[in-house]
């Protein structure tokens, strides 16, 4: 025979309100990953692998991309992505492994302060890049300097 | 494997379970003496057919009364006796003294992560808890009709299956490295076990859990390092039941 128990038995209270972090979190690793398979290989298929290859890689080349929106648009989303999605495995390894509290809020506090550094400058390299400086040999430059 | 144990041991007559000697090493621990627990080894002549269990019976009943481990059923069932064998969480019972390299010593401990209280016996109280914390019962506010049984179809049980096997002996959610950290994970074990119900189309409860499981020391905790799946005794895919709960927080219904 089966037996009801009459409520409550089981507590029904909401553990957390709002936004949950730990789960949003997981979810951008999870979009940002697969999204990073392609910006990578993407990235490294463009300036490995096409045309001459690695020894094409020089100054003029790197100004000719940062000189185009598309490219521009490609590599802050490949800094931004990159970034964010290394300080935060980085912050979950420390939080598996720093047993001590004091110790993990040091450290979790160190690559907060790492990441917004290095997207600050990495944003500003890729938009205020200057690819014709003035009073440079005109052979290291790109080719669209010569009409500037 | 059995052949070339009884290859070491020289000539058997026929129908004779072959024997050959093992180094069994165990990490005692007596909290009345020691400050530390040591490592203390035993060398035993074994039969082809013995598990790791009897072993540990063997120096218990023959060389060593104060050894301290527990077993129950001692055949796979109740899950008392999950220890670590070479550095595996394995039960006991069901790890065959051949399947190891017996060339080598057997390193036995007690499980990882959770208080050791004697020799190979842990506190499972930390475990029960978070079991405990995921409410691992039917939740139901229906009365079956005239007194009978809540009617579920084949398809509907096949997909909690899995997660009905577990015997709770602790090996995976022991195994699993962020359990080691600070013991504030559910672990996968608690998570099986929420499974079990969430997925259950008589229960009613499944928010419930998802919620508690939703936490910041919930399932997002998972690594997905398989140490579980590796280590449970009943072939629970624990990984990938934990995926799946993973799966029905986020679309927020089973």
């Amino acid at each position: 025979m089966t037996v009801t128990i009459d409520s409550p038995r089981a507590s029904t209270t909401k553990h957390h309100k709002g936004i949950n972090l730990e789960k949003w979190g997981w979810v951008f690793m999870r979009a940002s990953g697969v999204l990073l398979v392609v910006l990578i290989f993407g990235h490294l298929f463009v300036n490995l692998m096409i045309g001459h290859g690695v020894k094409a890689l020089d100054f003029a080349f790197v100004g000719g991309k940062f000189s185009d929106p598309f490219w521009q648009v490609w590599d802050m989303l490949l800094l931004w992505f990159a970034l964010i999605h290394g300080a935060n495995g980085m912050r979950t390894v420390i939080n598996d492994y720093a047993h001590n509290r004091l110790v993990g809020v040091v450290l979790k506090s160190f690559i907060l302060l790492a990441t917004i550094v290095l997207l600050t400058l990495g944003t500003l390299v890729i938009y205020t890049f200057d690819p014709c400086p003035a009073g440079s040999p005109a052979d290291l430059l790109p080719s669209f300097c010569a009409g500037v | 494997m059995a052949s070339a144990v009884a290859a070491k041991s020289g000539p058997i007559a026929h129908g004779e379970v072959p024997t050959f000697p093992v180094t069994i090493i165990i990490r005692r621990f007596d909290p009345e003496v020691d400050k530390e627990p040591r490592w203390v080894d035993y060398d035993l002549q074994m039969h082809g057919t013995d598990r790791v269990l009897d072993a540990l019976h063997k120096i218990k009943w023959e060389i060593d009364g104060s050894l301290a481990f527990r077993r129950s059923c001692a055949h796979g069932v109740c899950g008392s006796d999950a220890m670590r064998i070479n550095g595996k969480n394995r039960l006991a019972c069901k790890t065959l003294l051949k399947d190891l390299d017996v060339s080598k010593p057997i390193y036995i401990e007690a499980l990882k992560g959770l208080p050791l209280e004697k020799d190979l016996i842990v506190d499972m109280e930390p475990f029960f808890d978070s079991y405990r914390a995921v409410q691992p019962f039917l939740i139901a506010s229906s009365k079956p009709k005239d007194g009978k049984e809540r009617l579920q179809s084949a398809a509907q049980r096949e997909i909690f299956d899995e997660t009905t096997k577990c015997i709770l002996c602790a090996a995976c959610t022991s195994s699993c490295p962020v359990f080691w950290t600070d013991g504030q994970y559910f672990g996968p074990a608690a998570i099986v076990n929420a499974h079990r119900f969430i997925f259950d189309s008589r229960d009613e409860g499944a928010q419930v859990r998802m919620d508690i499981l939703n936490d910041k020391e919930g399932v997002w905790r998972c690594r997905t390092t398989f140490n579980c799946t590796d280590a449970c005794p009943r072939g629970i895919q624990v990984t990938k039941v934990i995926g799946e709960v993973k799966q029905a927080i986020l679309r927020g219904k089973p």
